[in-house]
């Protein structure tokens, strides 16, 4: 076997391992995007409502 | 601490933090990574199932600590009154419970290889467990009025009381028999664990803690303009004739 099949094998455990990372990513992913999309959408609205407020997008 | 209770100072301190606490973020995530994936050894009993400790660990300390924050702010809110308080626990809230819900998920995933099983209903499990319906009690609970004062003093309320179950959570590896390891690097007498080991922990738990600080002050900006966007229709409103005049 290579040495990248090895690294991903983790010695018989790659079956826990990437989805272990795989799953911690896609929550931060997943809470970074919410987030942001939150205040992009807030901006804009705010924007709509006083366009000269520094606040707004 | 009032100082920072004004929604103005907090926007003006949080507008310098947040580039700083991104950049942060990034740079431990990725050193953790390099280090925790690429040098740090395999466990001589685990192997290398022992990985999953590099986000598992930090999840589960951002868990206990973000419902720590939670229910100080839902403290300052119940006794002081101060509107940020409320604001900065609503807006961490989610947070916690993703970090919560990734320390569960994690944790079966290692628990599998290491005790043969993806659950067992011991006392550190169900515990944490608990803390994540603590989270999803907290969140329904501030949304479950149509008067958002009366949701926000019962969440508050609800948050002191849940707080109990941080040092059971804590210490139920002490005070029970359980599967679960005890603390391996909070412990009074120091870390037990190699320095290989402990750095990309720590590199990982300080990403882990940049990156919910960045994304908290997101939130409470987020949640400021809001306010913000509600007054202004309020005005608005007011000031229509039509509006006015019905």
């Amino acid at each position: 076997m290579s040495e990248i099949e090895n690294f991903l094998a983790m010695d018989g455990h790659g079956a826990f391992v990437w989805p272990a990372y795989g799953f911690a990513f896609l929550v931060l992913g997943v809470l970074l995007l919410w987030s942001l999309r939150e205040l992009r959408s807030h901006e804009r609205s705010l924007h709509k409502l006083r366009p000269q407020d520094p606040d707004a997008a | 601490m009032s100082r920072l209770a004004n929604p103005n100072r907090f926007q003006k301190l949080s507008r310098r933090v947040l580039p700083w606490a991104a950049g942060l973020a990034g740079l431990c995530l990725l050193a953790g990574l390099g280090l925790g994936l690429f040098f740090s050894p395999g466990d001589y009993q685990q192997g290398e199932s022992v990985r999953i400790m590099y986000v598992h660990v930090p999840a589960a300390w951002m868990a206990l600590g973000v419902y720590t924050l939670i229910a100080l702010a839902s403290g300052l809110f119940l006794v002081w009154k101060y509107p940020l308080a409320d604001i900065v626990a609503r807006a961490a809230a989610p947070l916690g419970a993703g970090f919560t819900l990734l320390t569960l998920v994690t944790g079966s995933l290692w628990g599998k290889p290491t005790w043969g099983t993806w659950w067992v209903w011991d006392a550190r499990l169900t515990s944490v467990l608990i803390l994540f319906f603590l989270y999803l009690g907290y969140i329904a609970l501030q949304n479950a009025f149509d008067d958002g004062a009366r949701g926000a003093k019962s969440a508050a309320v609800l948050a002191l009381i849940g707080f109990v179950n941080v040092p059971i959570i804590k210490w139920s590896v002490e005070w029970w028999h359980t599967l679960h390891q005890p603390a391996s690097v909070i412990r009074l007498d120091g870390p037990s664990i190699h320095v290989s080991m402990l750095a990309p922990l720590l590199l990982m738990a300080a990403g882990f803690a940049a990156f919910f600080t960045a994304l908290l002050l997101i939130r409470v900006r987020s949640a400021l303009l809001a306010r913000k966007i509600r007054a202004l229709r309020l005005v608005q409103a007011a000031a229509d004739p039509h509006i006015r005049g019905r």
